[in-house]
């Protein structure tokens, strides 16, 4: 048992039929993140975009899309440089937690809690 | 500089590294830690490490269902020239492309696990590979293009629903596209049905008499009921319900629907059972089920000559495009 393709299947097989995989991006609305949206089959730069074109902003739902040769992509998914194995909390707003610290410095000082405002300086960037 | 990688790790290597699968393990110790990704509801990527059984049941499945989506246009393709109105020919026409678009799609999916597209086009022509069963049968009237669009689409999309929680992670993305463009479909058909069942009685005639034929294959198309213990795709999360399951959804939904259009069912024993919360009907035609997917259905050859004829017909825009890149690069200097 070898767990990979039979010899007979190859995947990305551009020598034997000329094709290659163009991978698919998409704006939905101008301003928006480019997503990944899938990936189409073509010889070359010019029918990966008519593909691409039919098989993703044929509704009018895509405001923009990025045509890629698949490779082209250079990936990173190393864990020792995207997840290195210390804390890295200090990083991010929910690596400080000074509930207690902030009463202790209250009632030292004597002050009240003050009344919560509806102006905040916290980002809505992903914390994680 | 100190090796990051020789101090005390405070992350567990599981939250670091979420595939441990796609290390070089032997073979049993990967088998075990994916088995244990997917069926504790992880997502398995084109370019991560699967077993054999896996890569080979997704793949059934995904061409399976492009296989269907490519036959399922030629029922409605009939009809684009016959349709009443410019409205339904456009309406037609779009989901006639819309579905081979869907086929195009899930064929890329199935690329990706090792088969090639035109090994899958071969290997339908040839009858080695199947198609679901709603699409070996004839389209009589108009009526059936708006039975078909609302209902067969129905029960397509409740088994498809299902699916876009996939564990094979770029099919489920395509199902999630898919579901959204189906959804268009259903309101076509159930526009065209609504539309006949207000008009003359010779047009509610023609809807009933096609939903009377019709009826038989929807009942079928989800399968005879399975040991969701045996199902090998629900142990693998491929999919997440029996078939069971999606039929009794599917009757939940449209039946009522369906009655409410003043329309019958040809099954007297047809109904919701309060007490047990399920539906009951009388038991489908499996054998019916088994001969027409191993094409022995009454337009079986006829759509599968059909396709051979395209196939033929079209080698030389193949050859073109293939033939124009060749020749690009012979300009270029290497």
């Amino acid at each position: 048992m070898t767990d990979s393709p039979p010899a007979d299947r190859t995947t990305d097989d551009g020598d034997a039929t000329g094709l290659e995989p163009w991978e698919v991006f998409r704006q939905e609305k101008e301003g928006d993140p480019m997503r990944h949206g899938g990936s189409v089959m073509a010889p070359d730069a010019i029918l990966a975009v008519h593909y691409a074109r039919e098989l993703y902003g044929r509704r009018q739902e895509s405001h923009r899309l990025w045509i890629v040769r698949r490779a082209d992509v250079h990936d990173l998914d190393d864990p020792d440089l995207l997840n290195p194995p210390l804390d890295r909390s200090f990083k991010k707003p929910g690596g400080y937690v000074m509930r207690d610290k902030l009463a202790a410095a209250r009632e030292r000082s004597g002050q009240a809690k003050p009344k919560a405002s509806s102006k905040s300086h916290r980002t809505t960037e992903p914390t994680r | 500089m100190t090796d990051p990688l020789a101090l005390d790790p405070v992350l567990p290597a599981s939250e670091r590294s979420r595939l441990p699968f796609n290390e070089d393990l032997p073979h049993d110790e990967r088998y075990e830690l994916f088995e244990q990704h997917v069926t504790g509801g992880g997502k398995v990527e084109a370019s991560d490490w699967m077993p054999d059984e896996y890569r080979t049941q997704v793949l059934r499945f995904v061409e399976m269902h492009a296989n269907s989506e490519l036959m399922g246009v030629l029922p409605e393709r009939d009809w684009i020239m016959r349709a009443p109105t410019l409205r339904r020919k456009l309406a037609l026409t779009a989901k006639v492309q819309d579905e081979v678009g869907h086929a195009q799609l899930l064929y890329r999916v199935a690329e990706d696990l090792g088969k090639p597209r035109t090994a899958m086009v071969q290997d339908l022509l040839d009858g080695k590979t199947k198609f679901h069963n709603v699409f070996h049968y004839p389209t009589r009237t108009w009526a059936d293009i708006g039975v078909i669009a609302w209902l067969v689409d129905a029960a397509a999309i409740v088994a498809q629903q299902a699916l876009r929680d996939s564990s094979y992670a770029p099919y489920a993305r395509t199902m999630r596209k898919i579901c959204w463009e189906e959804s268009v479909h259903i309101m076509h058909g159930r526009d065209v049905v609504v539309t006949m069942v207000n008009g003359t009685q010779q047009q509610r005639d023609m809807i009933q008499e096609a939903l009377d034929r019709w009826w038989g294959p929807l009942m079928q198309m989800h399968g005879p009921r399975s040991d969701r213990a045996k199902d090998r795709d629900i142990h693998w999360k491929i999919k997440a319900k029996t078939s069971e399951e999606l039929r009794q959804e599917f009757l939940s939904i449209y039946v009522p629907r369906i009655w409410e259009l003043g329309l019958t069912l040809p099954d007297p024993d047809l109904r919701h059972d309060e007490a047990e919360g399920v539906w009951k009907y009388t038991e489908p035609d499996w054998n019916e089920l088994r001969a027409v997917v191993t094409n022995h259905g009454p337009a079986s050859e006829a759509r599968l000559g059909f396709r051979r004829v395209a196939w033929a017909d079209t080698q030389w825009v193949r050859d073109a495009i293939l033939g124009r890149t060749a020749a690009a690069e012979l300009r270029l200097p290497a």
